[in-house]
């Protein structure tokens, strides 16, 4: 398996990969850290004519705390926002599912917004940035927009980007101090594919009183799907038994989940009641 | 920009190599067919199996999912410089002593994740070893004496004592 032919194109800024991708519009894509793409490409299921290869713009890899979230450039790789102290303080959703993306050897490279851009339905980094309602920043040569999380993906493996437009920077929110999130994930094998995955916030006030819940699950549609059945169940309540395990059946009965190899639908909607339920019982825990 | 063929410039076990290839050309492809180092092996190609894992800067890399053109400059390490011309590596000599591998095809691979993880961390816990070598994939071990030979190494580089294995307790 060897990918088709391609020009190569190495900008040194942003600016410069936005007049790339202005100028081959479709017949391009941008390469970060490869990890996604360049499978795709081994095995021709995409064969891009140009390449525009920003891992020399050094402008876009940062992690910064801005305005009340951590601004994450496009050259960011997900091992050095594991390792990230910033990141572990002020966003400890993404911190607790990034070790779940990959293998230590695509961390090393793979970027956080390239597998946002990737868009998998069973990616985790979809599901945190729903949770948390990321904003995603778009770059192109006529200038920059900003979308939400829920904007930003369409359907699997597609994104809103137009042709040539990238995905410059995600903004996560910096948790609140009385906010709560947990990460899950269920997969065959360590490290294989994930059956389905759950990534919630909630806020709390006043002990178990949940003010707001956002829950982003994986695995049960065609992108990460927010449960607002369950988030309107949860919101307004005090968290106790009860209501998590009436939260857990719901997530069940109204989960549409994909139906393949690694497991079934029935199995997965199972699955989902069990994450929702387990997931709530931490946020409980931590709470009390 | 750039079309047809491109100069590349690596140091690849200590040593600076420049070659003339396409710009798809895969690092593992460069290694084994420009470089002749064909102890890196190819698995499947897409990522999942470990098979080529080399370092790149430092960190573990899959060598099929990177074009050599793209790292022009870098420093690779791949199984043939863990000890050079020199005895085995403590780490290869752990591996050999359990009895860590089979056909062999995926231990240079699990090598140099080994040496990646145990520089991050010198005194691993077993879940900790069972953690990183989800990197690889081996169809003969059943890894545990992977992990074994794993855990020799590691305290072999500390300088503490071995651990009593499987077959000596």
């Amino acid at each position: 398996m060897k990918p088709a032919s391609f020009k190569y194109c190495r900008p040194d800024s942003a600016e410069e990969a936005c007049s790339l991708l202005r100028e081959h519009g479709a017949d391009a894509r941008v390469l970060a850290g490869g990890q996604s793409l360049v499978p795709l490409m081994n095995m021709r299921i995409l064969q891009p004519r140009v390449l525009i290869d920003i891992n020399r713009c050094s402008d876009l890899a940062y992690l910064r705390e801005e305005d009340g979230t951590v601004a994450c450039g496009a050259l960011t790789r997900q091992g050095d926002a594991e390792f990230s102290a910033l990141v572990a303080e002020q966003v400890p959703l993404l911190a607790a599912a990034l070790p779940h993306v990959g293998v230590r050897a695509s961390r090393n490279f793979g970027t956080v917004c390239g597998s946002l851009a990737h868009a998998d339905p069973l990616g985790e980094l979809p599901s945190v940035a729903m949770a948390l309602d990321a904003r995603f920043v778009i770059a192109s040569s006529r200038g920059k927009r900003e979308v939400g999380a829920e904007e930003f993906f369409i359907s699997a493996l597609t994104n809103c980007l137009a042709p040539d437009e990238m995905l410059a920077e995600v903004r996560f929110p910096v948790a609140r101090a009385r906010s709560a999130s947990v990460f899950l994930e269920i997969s065959n094998r360590a490290h294989g594919f994930a059956v389905a995955g759950l990534a919630i916030c909630v806020e709390m006030s006043e002990g178990r009183h949940c003010s707001q819940a956002r829950l982003a699950a994986m695995g049960t549609g065609d992108t990460t799907t927010r449960l607002k059945e369950v988030e309107t169940l949860l919101e307004g309540q005090t968290l106790d038994g009860a209501i998590i395990d009436e939260a857990g059946a719901l997530a069940t009965r109204m989960a549409e989940p994909l139906d393949d190899v690694h497991a079934s639908a029935a199995y997965r909607r199972q699955v989902m009641g069990s994450l929702v339920k387990r997931a709530l019982r931490r946020v409980l825990e931590r709470a009390s | 920009m750039t079309a047809g063929k491109v100069t590349v410039r690596l140091t690849v076990n200590g040593k600076a190599y420049s070659r003339e290839v396409e710009p798809r050309y895969l690092l593992a492809d460069f290694l084994r067919h420009e470089l002749h180092l064909t102890g890196t092996h190819i698995g499947c190609e897409h990522g999942v199996c470990g098979a080529c894992t080399v370092l790149i800067d430092g960190k573990t890399a899959r060598s099929c999912l990177q074009f050599a053109v793209a790292l022009d400059g870098a420093e690779v390490t791949t199984v043939e410089g863990i000890a050079g011309d020199g005895p085995l590596h403590p780490i290869q000599e752990a591996f050999h002593e359990a009895h860590a591998l089979q056909c062999g095809y995926c231990t240079p691979g699990f090598l140099l994740t080994t040496v990646e993880f145990l520089r991050r961390n010198p005194t691993p816990t077993r879940a900790e070893i069972r953690e990183a070598l989800t990197n690889n994939m081996c169809r003969c071990t059943g890894y545990l004496n992977i992990i074994e030979a794993v855990e020799n190494a590691a305290r072999r580089l500390s300088g503490a004592g071995e651990v009593a294995t499987e077959r000596t307790r």
